[in-house]
């Protein structure tokens, strides 16, 4: 590791505590809206991980995540709680291999249209077993508080972020680098495509289910509509692309603006939240490719290039 | 039988429908995500008309329609030629517009909401029924059936022996070489994404006869119309409407049969097999 | 007699109703370049696609030293040891010279990684005379100068069989002259190289054998010098058959 390696781990040891904190000095209102940030920075940071190199814009995150929390809701009074979240992680990751093998072979296209569709249908699948069944929604009652679910993220967060730095090294994050310039070249210097693409949704898939498992206790009462809300899967989007996904602290700095904005606007006017959200992406089209990432490159370049 | 007819009639409407974003995809090669609000707005316009001015839906489609064309072809000229200009790869624009169309999409349902509120939106036209082959069907999805056919054919004859629209079809084919043979490219896009928004209003406003529309439900639509047109290939009309009526009939058995909470995880497994198995379309050639 | 590497064998490839390469059998031997020429649409291209993997030969059989490569996916192709240009240029845009030239190594035949990798790219860089610019963003590149880099992406793997694709189209007197002269140098490394070419200088001054192409079907093969006086190579060539 190179000294800027250093510089990097120690600041971000340093901003991890930081956050850690935030239960001991926040108020309770801003424990709730810590909670929510770091749920956001685990999703969009993940989802940054394979959408920002290969340029396939996934919007499963609601369907893995809405799998998570049926994942605890089934599982939490069976097993202890600690085994919940990565048990979703693993079946996230398994659906994403799924999903990934079926759609990522075809463009980028292909891939919006079945992931845009996918947590709905999951949605109608599950309630329609429920039906079968006979259950509705389900009440998941633990003695987990907010504090605890605050920090599990947290520590997720502080994984996703280790894991995104490792890939930023290893083969595999400079293979989807090269397949998200140009997949023929990428193919031509040996590099297996699908397989690379496959393994590495998996990472998003698996976050996202695991994102879910541990945020299942803060909603009490689970049922499909609220639990896969395809709503959740374009902020992830929004919140990523604002932020930038050249760089892993990039979706960090859409998901802090980004959910004060969403917090002020669903509090004074709840009906206009979906307005904000397409001109949220207009913005980030029209004015702002790159997210603040690239508005930071370029105003680092012209401003002499020193930070 | 009850079910291949309706199936039929829901296809016939939903072939309409992907036709429209198959024009806009096709040959503006712009994957219009905001494809199900138009529709949306089509019905709105069918059903304001309707109650406030008593306009049967039939001839609102001459106001509607000319209407849709001329938004549709602005938001082309001042939204979405800009980022075909700046593209530098096919990928590029791709992503673009898929962001863009979304955004708007977003934006419509926002306005929309405002403007109508979060209701839902339905009227009684022709809500009597007709008896054929035994069994009773609502006369409005026969109407709407019977228009969309009538719409679509005209626009099938219309590409393939009218002059722009062999442009079109070129342009469709191969951008590049339809240039070289002086076919003006960014007109043939921007008039094709216009005219497809017309046709997916028109297929709204029809859809308003018979379906209860609120300012959320586009999606769904835009859903459809993209599962269809992959399934029946891209820039293939034949392809589109057996997909649509496949789509159409699969939908109306699954709600018969098993529950009708399920329409779109089964046109979810069609579009799953589709791509499994056929991933150019149900005629299209399996690539080498 | 040197070893044969690549064994080509009745290699058709259809495109729908189109035959773009009718029943073509050739051999490459080791350090050899071999030239593959003929008129524009005779079907090099589809021929250089076919060898690497781009798509699969409708029938016929191409093999890598044994390796049936025939309906292999790229990458495997890759692995087993055929690096390729393209005819239109392909770089990748986002990624700096360098990074372009690692994306070669770190995949293809011969994989190296980390400092290793890094070290072998810059051997290469230097080879091929893009020090100087190598700090410079891709797209800010001369025309040679794209075509080096993909050369240098190309070689990074150590491909035992070469695929150049019109390699030297495009560049003006001067920089084909400094071209030859690379492709040259490469041979004399002794680098098993097939050239796909228009430029009957470079075919005269580089080639080994050659192997004309003319509709789709092999017209004739031989030494550069052979092929180019052979009365149906320059029917083929002037086109009095219409084609
Ligand atoms: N993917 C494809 N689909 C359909 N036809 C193709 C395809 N690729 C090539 N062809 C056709 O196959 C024939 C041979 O093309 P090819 O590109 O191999 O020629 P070439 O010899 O490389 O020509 P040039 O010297 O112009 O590069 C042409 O008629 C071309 O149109
Ligand atoms: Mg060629």
């Amino acid at each position: 590791m190179s000294g800027t390696d250093w510089r990097n781990l120690a600041i971000s040891a340093a901003l991890l505590g930081l956050a850690a904190l935030l239960p001991v000095y926040g108020s309770p209102y801003w424990l709730t809206m810590g909670t929510t940030m770091a749920m956001f920075v685990v999703l969009a940071t993940s989802w940054a991980l394979f959408s920002g190199p290969t340029h396939y814009i996934s919007l499963a995150t609601a369907a893995f995540f809405g799998i998570g929390t049926f994942v605890t809701g089934l599982g939490f009074q069976s097993l202890p709680f600690w085994v919940l979240p990565p048990l979703a992680a693993i079946i996230g990751a398994g659906l994403a291999a799924l999903v990934g093998l079926v759609t990522l072979r075809l463009s980028g296209v292909y891939f919006v249209i079945f992931t845009l569709g996918l947590a709905e249908m999951v949605r109608q699948v599950v309630t329609w077993v429920q039906n079968q069944t006979g259950h509705r929604g389900m009440y998941v009652l633990t003695s987990i508080t907010e504090r605890e679910i605050y920090w599990m993220l947290v520590g997720l967060g502080a994984l996703v972020f280790l894991a995104g730095w490792l890939i930023g090294r290893s083969r595999l994050g400079f293979a989807l680098r090269i397949i998200g310039n140009d997949e023929t070249v990428a193919k031509h210097a040996g590099i297996d495509t699908a397989l690379a693409k496959v393994a590495l949704f998996m990472v998003p898939g698996a976050v996202a289910a695991a994102t879910g498992a541990i945020l299942a206790p803060r909603y009490i009462y689970i049922e499909p509509a609220t639990a896969f809300a395809p709503l959740l899967s374009f902020q992830v989007v929004i919140m990523a692309l604002l932020g930038g996904t050249g760089r892993l602290w990039g979706p960090i700095a859409g998901v802090i603006p980004f959910s004060l904005l969403w917090e002020a606007i669903t509090r004074q006017a709840p009906n206009q939240t979906l307005l904000l959200l397409g001109i949220a992406f207009l913005v980030i089209v029209y004015l702002l490719p790159g997210g603040f990432v690239g508005l930071w490159d370029r105003l680092r370049r012209r401003f002499g290039g020193h930070s | 039988m009850f079910i291949l007819i309706t199936g039929l009639l829901l296809g016939g409407t939903y072939a309409l429908i992907a036709l429209g974003l198959n024009l806009q995809y096709g040959v503006a090669r712009i994957m219009n995500l905001a494809n199900g609000e138009m529709l949306v707005a089509g019905g709105f316009a069918a059903f304001w008309l309707y109650t406030a001015g008593q306009v049967n839906p039939v001839a609102a489609l001459i106001v509607i329609a000319p209407v849709a064309f001329v938004a549709n072809w602005l938001i082309y000229r001042f939204m979405l030629q800009p980022l075909v200009k700046r593209a530098k790869s096919r990928g590029a624009l791709e992503v673009d517009s898929i962001l863009a169309t979304f955004g708007m999409s977003f934006a419509f349902v926002g306005i929309m909401t405002w403007a109508f509120g979060g209701g839902y939106f339905n009227y009684a036209f022709l809500a009597q029924p007709l008896e054929m082959f035994g069994s009773s069907y609502a006369q409005n999805r026969v109407v709407a059936f019977v228009l969309a056919v009538v719409i679509g054919g005209a626009l099938w004859l219309w590409l393939t022996y009218s002059r722009v629209g062999l442009n079109l079809r070129a342009v469709a084919v191969n951008p590049a070489s339809a240039s070289l043979v002086g076919v003006d490219v960014r007109r043939a896009s921007a008039l094709a994404f216009a005219l497809g928004g017309a046709v997916t209003a028109t297929g709204g406003a029809l859809v308003s006869m018979f379906f209860t529309l609120d300012a959320s439900v586009g999606v769904l639509f835009t859903m459809k119309a993209l599962i269809i047109i992959i399934m029946g290939g891209v820039g293939d009309i034949r392809g589109t409407i057996v997909a649509a009526v496949i789509l159409g009939i699969a939908e109306t058995a699954v709600a018969r049969l098993i529950d009708p909470g399920l329409t779109l995880a089964a046109a979810y497994l069609l579009f799953l097999l589709v791509l499994l198995f056929r991933p150019a379309g149900l005629f299209g050639k399996a690539r080498g | 007699m040197s070893r044969t590497v690549l064994q080509v064998r009745n290699v058709t490839k259809r495109f729908g109703g189109l035959v773009a390469v009718n029943d073509v059998s050739f051999d490459v031997t080791e350090h050899s370049v071999m030239g593959l020429i003929g008129p524009n649409g005779s079907g090099k291209s589809t021929m250089i696609n076919m060898i690497s993997g781009s798509f699969a030969p409708t029938s016929g059989s191409i093999r890598l030293e044994g390796h049936e490569l025939a309906g292999k996916p790229a990458h495997k192709v890759a692995r087993l040891g055929v690096g390729r240009t393209f005819q239109l240029v392909r770089l990748l845009p986002e990624l700096s010279v360098l990074d372009n030239v690692i994306a070669g190594a770190a995949f293809g035949h011969r994989r190296r990684w980390g400092a290793e990798a890094k070290a072998h790219a810059l051997t290469l860089i230097e080879r091929l005379g893009l020090s100087a610019v190598m700090g410079m963003p891709v797209s800010a590149l001369t025309y040679i100068d794209t075509k080096r880099v993909e050369l240098a992406r190309a070689l990074a793997g150590e491909p035992e069989v070469l695929l150049l694709d019109e390699w030297l189209a495009g560049l003006n007197p001067t920089e084909l002259g400094t071209g030859i002269a690379l492709i040259r140098s490469l041979r004399d490394e002794g680098r098993t190289i097939i050239l796909v070419e228009h430029v009957m200088d470079a075919i005269r001054s580089l080639c080994d054998r050659c192997v004309v192409m003319s509709s789709g079907a092999k017209i004739a093969e031989g030494s550069p010098a052979e092929v180019l006086s052979d009365p149906e190579v320059i029917r083929a060539y002037l086109g009095d058959d219409d084609a």
